[in-house]
């Protein structure tokens, strides 16, 4: 494994069960990996990244760690306005209704 | 609801047609592809910890009763390694033989049993493998980089809204006297998917 994966996996709060990576859907699996890649790849700032993590589990404590990582993934890409909320909105809009197919 | 046709095509949940949309325009933007995003997911579920199925695997090659109630009631079988949490759908090993070879697909969708073998690779939710794998399977395996003698039966398994599979590989020769762990480490997703076979790494020369 590569250092930048490494700092990944070493990052506070990851789920684990005995030592293990745990995705419980696939979905989680998508988002944790979409951030590592932008992370390895294209430069996405990991304390940024991870500032915007600790904000969004401190909103919503309990909801799902990777609803979270995932909302968080979205909160620096609008920052950095890689997207926009509303080409995202319009995207999740199209999957729901199944005007768009995909599948995990 | 009757079985097989209201499985595959439900609408994502919030989150999945969220995580879908973050990802389908990630991809449009060229910052990402999803194969990328797969080798992600695979090196950290392979190099942080051994896959569920391949322990299983391991231990019905040097468990001939285990190996047997993995083959008849797969979920308590993996209880007893330990893995006791589940999809709600039920799991059927399917065990190679000399004379049979299965292969797992999902024809409608991307059903897979990722409890026990981790997340999907992005070519088993593609188009093609879904659609080829039934009807050409010996083709799509040995583009795969498996050839498939002629004599030996090729089985395809469509997965459904009730039943996910996962293949049980033979043991290769060259592996007598080895560790349940050993032998773990050379069972991969591709083997339970049954798009691969287990290979015994070639012993390096001094």
């Amino acid at each position: 494994m590569s250092d930048p994966d490494r700092e990944v996996a070493d990052l506070d709060g990851l789920p684990r069960k005995n030592g293990e990576l745990v995705f419980e859907a696939p979905w989680q699996g998508r988002a944790f990996g979409m951030a590592a890649v932008l992370r390895n790849e294209r430069g996405l700032e990991w304390d940024a990244f991870r500032g915007a993590l600790i904000e969004t589990i401190a909103r919503e404590p309990d909801a799902p760690y990777y609803a979270s990582w995932l909302a968080a993934l979205e909160r620096v890409l609008l920052d950095r306005d890689v997207l926009t909320k509303q080409e995202i909105d319009r995207r999740q809009a199209e999957y729901r209704t199944m005007e768009r197919q995909g599948v995990f | 609801m009757s079985a097989g046709d209201t499985h595959h095509p439900e609408p994502p949940s919030e989150i999945e047609a969220r995580a879908l949309a973050l990802e389908s325009l990630l991809v449009e933007r060229g910052l990402l592809t999803s194969e990328a995003v797969d080798e992600v997911i695979r090196a950290f579920e392979q190099d942080i910890g051994p896959m569920r199925g391949a322990r299983a695997v391991a231990r019905a090659w040097v468990d001939a009763a285990f190996k047997q109630r993995l083959l008849t009631d797969a979920k308590t079988a993996f209880g007893e390694i330990g893995i006791t949490e589940h999809q709600a759908e039920e799991l059927i090993v399917v065990e190679n033989t000399p004379a049979t070879h299965n292969v797992i697909v999902c024809t409608l969708c991307s059903c897979y049993p990722w409890m026990i073998l981790g997340l999907p690779p992005t070519w088993y939710k593609s188009a093609p493998y879904r659609s080829r794998v039934v009807i050409e399977p010996r083709s799509v395996l040995l583009e795969m980089g498996l050839e498939v003698p002629r004599e030996v039966e090729v089985r395809v398994w469509d997965s459904s809204a009730e039943i996910r599979y996962m293949v049980l590989p033979r043991r290769p020769a060259g592996t007598d006297g080895w560790s349940e762990e050993r032998l773990a480490s050379i069972v991969t997703r591709d083997c339970m998917v049954g798009v691969a076979v287990p290979v015994v790494p070639a012993v390096p020369v001094a």
